[in-house]
């Protein structure tokens, strides 16, 4: 189980942020990821591998309108 | 040419700091024109805009005052930073009046270049009071120092006819028409609440008129009312230092800056530089925010049908610059050419289409279940043509559309109109109804609130179920966007001042998806921040898009992203690089909420801004009807036994809803609660005098409202 914006999230073994992404549908173009506090840059989402127990928040920078 | 019937001659007030020090007022009762100072007092309390826009109105209005009183006024401010053409969205204007959908003040703001040329004109603020008794054009000359007023019954009615006859009328020739701009409304506003202001700015590479809309509250309807067809103002010599700076090296530097970060960056993040505002359209619906058929559903399949890659590809004219005043490298404001109209009287005529911007894509496309991106772009002309504000008539024709749905109106009643999710011939046919004043059209364009009593009253509708489905607040309609899971944005919509409108607060992304804000207090200091630093911008002048529809590469390092600090300091910078002084971040706030209580207080006056009027309908808050539940089951049965205790397993469907109804019903009163502790008011929604003396707003005539409410 991870943590993704302050609530539980099933892992799986290989999981990438960019499977992340996809699978929670975060599609807006215009986001902040960290995982457990450090940055995850854009060219890294592919790569960058998930660990059971990790804290991911995902910043959606939208404040509207 | 129609008869002048006043002629005032004025020495044009040198700007100085970013203020004329002058306001221009006209009486059309009895064709008084009159100069005002505008005071030390009015820049410390008020600082312009809107500010000015208010403490104008506070002083022409009574409580007793409706929208058609011949006191009620339009006034209008483009602020000190108005004109700039160093930075990017720099030439707004906000305009205020009591409104005839909510009896209170409205502001709406708008590009285009009226504002900032009125300005250079040698007019910081313009109040339009009293009536005409025929129909009359005001065109000022700010080179020349001229105002004439004069006989305007022979030209035609709708925009885009009378801005490029008036341009071509007052322009010397084709160079000179950049120079001209034009306020009008159209014919729409004749016959409905829903009256819209267009501001005209010329295109010299097309060779058209453009327009940018002050859309909200009904301003077309009293400009309308007020017999004025149009005012015209003209300026020749915009350049980069009329505001008479004083710190121009700052100006620019800041400038450059965001310029490079627009060139650098748009094409990753928004690309407003390609499509605009609608570029969000899908992202809207793939997280459940694109209204669909009255706000029932947050998105549908067919969005794709207006994905901003279908009118980026298909419709609108790239690679040409679309600022709607100089300097604004952003440039959103897109556009269709050569558009080809199918119905009404300018059927068969190609035209240029101003937009779609995300509003009307979303607005009269996906909650009107219209998923076919020309007949949007039609819809959009007939509405700025015919001086409509698109955003109330959406939401209004789709509560109209969901009543028939649902059997609470029939066709008949509808005049024949088969109002149908979808039918975009019958929404056309209704928008040209009300250009003509005739059958449904004529009760369609009264808003909501209205149409709720008429369709109770005369067609036996059923009254809660109205309640729950209309969307509107305080008498005017939502803007585009479903946020029945994010409990911050039902009370950003709910406890707007003039009305739910987007603009003093989006927080969908930072409270529904990015969990950000999750306690009462969390959502109560977003709606305090949020409101008092947007309100800033109709302040001065500025154009909110800049500051967050674009940000620095570096913003994610920053403590607080959204709220992006950088661009935050490019605001203050410039402030105090026109205006001499030295505010800091914490002085911007409190600039804008000495405004935003006053509109508070404002409301009370008139007779509402209080609890009673900060309720949405349960639309906004969650599901009404079996089908939108169902449409999100999963979720809301979670919610149930996650926040609720309970097990949906032993409860049947209508059991579920009341559920989800009562505890969503608490969550927002506790809401309430938290906001207007922050704001500093009572339960009641009131502004404390311990609030209004903190801000330095504790002025008698204030106190005077507000201390019988306590």
């Amino acid at each position: 189980m991870i943590k993704v914006n302050t609530e539980d999230y099933p892992w799986h073994a290989g999981m990438t942020v960019r499977n992340l992404l996809d699978e929670k549908q975060f599609t807006f173009r215009h986001i902040i990821v960290r995982v457990n506090g450090e940055f995850v840059p854009e060219e890294d989402y592919e790569k960058w591998l998930i660990q059971d127990g990790d804290d991911v928040l995902v910043l959606h920078l939208m404040a509207g309108g | 040419m129609g008869t002048i019937i006043k002629d005032y001659s004025y020495t044009p007030a040198k700007i100085k700091r970013g203020y004329s020090g002058k306001s221009l007022y006209i009486n059309l009762s009895d064709l008084r024109i009159e100069q005002k100072e505008i005071t030390e007092f009015m820049k410390e309390k008020f600082t312009g805009g809107k500010g000015f826009d208010l403490w104008y109105l506070w002083h022409a209005v009574t409580p007793e005052t409706r929208w058609d009183s011949p006191e009620n006024e339009i006034v209008m401010s483009v602020g000190p930073l108005g004109g700039i053409t160093q930075y990017a969205g720099t030439g707004k204007t906000l305009l205020c009046s009591i409104s005839p959908l909510t009896d209170i003040p409205i502001d709406s703001n708008v590009g285009g270049y009226f504002g900032p040329l009125l300005k250079f004109s040698g007019w910081d603020a313009f109040e339009l009071q009293g009536k005409s008794e025929k129909e009359i054009l005001i065109f000022i000359d700010g080179n020349n120092g001229r105002i004439q007023i004069e006989e305007a019954e022979e030209y035609p009615e709708d925009t885009h006819l009378l801005a490029e006859e008036l341009t071509k009328k007052y322009a010397e020739n084709e160079d000179d028409m950049v120079n001209v701009s034009v306020v009008c409304s159209g014919s729409g506003a004749k016959h409905s609440y829903l009256g819209m202001l267009n501001f005209s700015f010329y295109d010299p590479r097309r060779k058209v008129c453009r327009f940018k809309q002050a859309a909200r509250g009904g301003l077309g309807t009293i400009l309308h009312d007020k017999k004025v067809k149009a005012l015209v103002v003209k300026y020749r010599g915009v350049k980069p230092n009329l505001n008479d700076a004083a710190d121009i090296s700052t100006i620019n530097k800041v400038g450059v800056k965001y310029h490079k970060e627009v060139h650098d960056l748009d094409h990753k993040q928004n690309k407003m530089r390609q499509i605009g505002t609608a570029n969000t359209v899908m992202i809207m619906s793939q997280y459940d925010l694109l209204p669909t058929r009255n706000f029932q559903t947050g998105g549908d399949p067919e969005a794709v049908k207006i994905s901003p890659e279908v009118f980026i590809n298909e419709w609108l004219t790239q690679g040409l610059h679309d600022g709607c005043w100089y300097g604004c490298t952003m440039s959103c404001a897109k556009c269709a050419d050569h558009f080809l109209i199918t119905t009404g009287p300018y059927a068969g005529q190609r035209v240029t289409v101003d937009g779609p911007e995300y509003e009307c894509a979303a607005g009269l496309g996906a909650n009107l279940g219209v998923f076919d991106p020309q007949a949007i772009l039609e819809e959009n002309f007939y509405c700025d043509t015919y001086g409509i504000d698109l955003i109330s008539f959406a939401t209004c024709t789709a509560f109209i559309m969901e009543c028939y749905q649902r059997g609470q109106i029939t066709r008949e009643q509808m005049g024949g109109l088969d109002l149908r999710f979808g039918n975009s011939q019958a929404v056309l046919e209704l928008m040209h109804q009300i250009s003509r004043g005739e059958g449904f059209g004529r009760i369609a364009g009264l808003g909501i609130r209205k149409l709720k009593k008429i369709f109770v009253e005369e067609f036996g509708a059923d009254p809660k179920l109205l309640q729950d489905i209309g969307m509107e607040v305080k008498g005017l309609e939502y803007s585009e966007y479903a946020h029945k899971e994010s409990l911050a944005q039902q009370g950003g919509f709910a406890m707007a001042t003039k009305g739910p409108q987007h603009d003093e607060a989006w927080l969908i992304f930072m409270d529904m998806v990015n969990k950000q804000i999750p306690t009462f207090e969390d959502k109560a200091n977003a709606l305090y921040y949020f409101p008092m630093f947007r309100t800033w911008f109709g302040l001065v002048g500025l154009c909110k898009l800049p500051w967050n529809d674009l940000v620095p590469a570096d913003n994610y390092k920053t403590d607080s992203p959204a709220k992006v600090p950088e661009h935050v300091q490019n605001y203050v910078d410039l402030f105090n690089a026109v205006t001499g002084k030295h505010i800091d971040n914490e002085e911007l706030i409190l600039q804008s909420e000495r405004v935003y209580q006053f509109q508070r207080v404002f409301s009370v006056r008139m007779g509402k801004g209080e609890r009673k009027d900060d309720y949405p309908p349960y639309r906004s808050l969650g599901p009404v009807s079996r089908e939108e539940y169902l449409s999100r089951q999963e979720l809301y049965d979670k919610q149930l036994r996650e926040l609720q205790k309970l097990d949906p397993e032993t409860m049947d469907l209508d059991e579920k809803i009341a559920a989800t109804r009562r505890y969503r019903e608490d969550q927002y009163e506790q809401l309430m609660d938290a906001v207007y502790r922050r704001r500093g008011w009572t339960e009641n929604g009131i502004p404390t005098p311990e609030r209004l003396k903190a801000i330095g707003m504790d002025l008698p005539e204030l106190l005077e409202v507000i201390e019988p409410k306590l």
